[in-house]
């Protein structure tokens, strides 16, 4: 089971509270962390990374223990402890604004 | 007895605003999407409680939300807006060419006969449908593909689709506008379009007649009389009375014939509302007097609308869709202001009054009127 945290807005969008946990068949990438989230929470796709591309959206940023991981490719693992769900996944919204 | 809701897009969400139809107290609902642009709202024609919403952020893109109980609660459907084939270059601000790229939805036009029937006018400019109550969306990309896209550059606030009027008397007729390409029409339900721009005439242009480039801000039609468009340009409003195969200016005495809005009388064809602003490089009515003017002459003899309006330190504007009428008897008429007003008029403009007052920047202001 993974942990996802979302930011305020999505999950407003996906009327969900707190953290959100889905299942993940295979290795835990970012890719198929947010494969699983978009499956269970339609509302999300386009959201957080493009429809076509998958590329991460430019104000969207994605840590894990206490890292930024944003910058990683998208079939890279994610750290143990994200996978064994020790740890979150957190998706956030960039700072941006002055 | 009828009643009226406007449906109010605005910076920061959606506010639904509900009077009967006395029109003197108002009920606000909203923000709804909070902290979300909203760029447009609109009910459909065809069954007023299924309405549309443009919601979108920097930082999470598009979404298309639904309502099927006139703006109580909200589902999100389809946000896939994605060109049809090849999607070519248009200009950009330095001449050079770039690929058409997706930034939201401006503009929302439900059918007027069908609710699962809707157009979407998107940045960078392209006409999309959905004919599933918004479910999925696909470009109609003759547009797109008209042979002087490549030439096409985006105004100042983006490459936008921003106008779709649906032609009442003939299903296969659409106007669009698109900044700064200028006003395109099409015969054949959206497969082909022509440029219609003859007569416009834009200075900041190097050939100030060529048949595309114009930085056309709003067009307006009455549904009685379809062929007569009206339009209010970067700089000039215009008239045309052969469905835009031709314009003359009606600016006439205006003191600014710059602005954004235009709109048309429910009951009077010729009888038109503009809100001047002063310049394009400061945005703001002219003396810091907020006023409509209107014209019942078509154009070129225009009237000051002052009362209930601010006469001083007034330096809000009104942007291109933040203007609607109701087709109440008197003709409501009503506007929103990036100050965050929400003025409406229950007399056809000659005495107005705030429904609301601190609304965060309006972007654009739809009316209903209920049976």
């Amino acid at each position: 089971m993974i942990r996802v945290v979302l930011p305020s807005h999505l999950r407003k969008l996906a009327r969900v509270d707190g953290e959100v946990k889905v299942d993940v068949e295979g290795p835990v990438t970012q890719r198929s962390v947010l494969d699983a989230l978009e499956a269970r929470y339609p509302m999300l796709r386009g959201t957080i990374r493009d429809h076509v591309t998958h590329r991460r959206r430019p104000f969207v940023r994605f840590f894990a223990c206490e890292q930024d991981l944003s910058h990683e490719l998208p079939d890279a693992p994610l750290p143990d402890a994200v996978a064994i769900g020790a740890e979150p996944f957190l998706v956030v919204g960039a700072m941006a604004g002055g | 007895m009828a009643g009226v809701r406007v449906l109010v897009g605005t910076r920061k969400g959606a506010f639904v605003l509900r009077s009967d139809g006395r029109r003197e107290r108002w009920d606000i609902s909203g923000p709804h999407f909070g902290g979300w642009e909203i760029y447009h709202l609109k009910g459909s024609p065809a069954h007023p409680n299924r309405l549309y919403a443009s919601q979108g952020t920097g930082w999470f893109g598009q979404l298309i939300q639904r309502s099927d109980d006139g703006g109580q609660t909200w589902e999100p459907v389809g946000n896939k807006f994605v060109y049809d084939g090849v999607t070519g270059t248009h200009q950009w601000y330095d001449g050079t060419p770039h690929p058409w790229e997706f930034a939201r939805v401006w503009h929302l036009e439900p059918s007027p006969t069908d609710p699962d029937t809707v157009y979407a006018g998107v940045e960078d400019a392209a006409l999309f449908r959905s004919t599933d109550g918004g479910q999925t969306w696909r470009e109609l990309p003759g547009l797109r593909n008209h042979e002087s896209a490549p030439s096409w550059q985006p105004g100042a606030g983006g490459m936008c689709l921003h106008t779709i009027l649906l032609d009442p008397s003939d299903a296969e007729r659409i106007f669009v506008a698109i900044s700064s390409a200028g006003t395109f029409r099409t015969d054949d339900a959206g497969k082909t379009w022509r440029p219609i721009n003859r007569g416009l005439r834009s200075e900041q242009m190097p050939n100030p007649t060529a048949e595309v480039g114009h930085c056309v801000h709003r067009i307006a039609m009455h549904r009685s009389r379809p062929g007569v468009l009206f339009m209010q340009k970067h700089w000039d409003v215009m008239r045309s009375d052969d469905a835009g195969a031709s314009w003359q200016e009606v600016s006439g005495n205006l003191p600014s014939d710059f602005g954004f809005p235009i709109d048309v009388h429910a009951h009077e064809p010729d009888t038109i509302y503009v809100v001047p602003i002063k310049s394009d490089s400061e945005h703001y009515p002219p003396e810091g007097k907020l006023r409509v003017y209107r014209s019942r002459t078509g154009g070129q003899e225009w009237e000051a609308l002052t009362k209930g309006l601010p006469q001083r330190d007034c330096y809000v504007n009104v942007l291109r869709d933040a203007m609607a009428v109701d087709s109440l008897d008197a003709c409501g008429v009503y506007f929103g202001t990036t100050g965050g007003q929400v003025y409406a008029s229950r007399d056809a403009g000659d005495s107005w009054a705030p429904i609301v007052r601190d609304l965060p920047a309006v972007l654009s202001v739809e009316v209903q009127t209920l049976p």
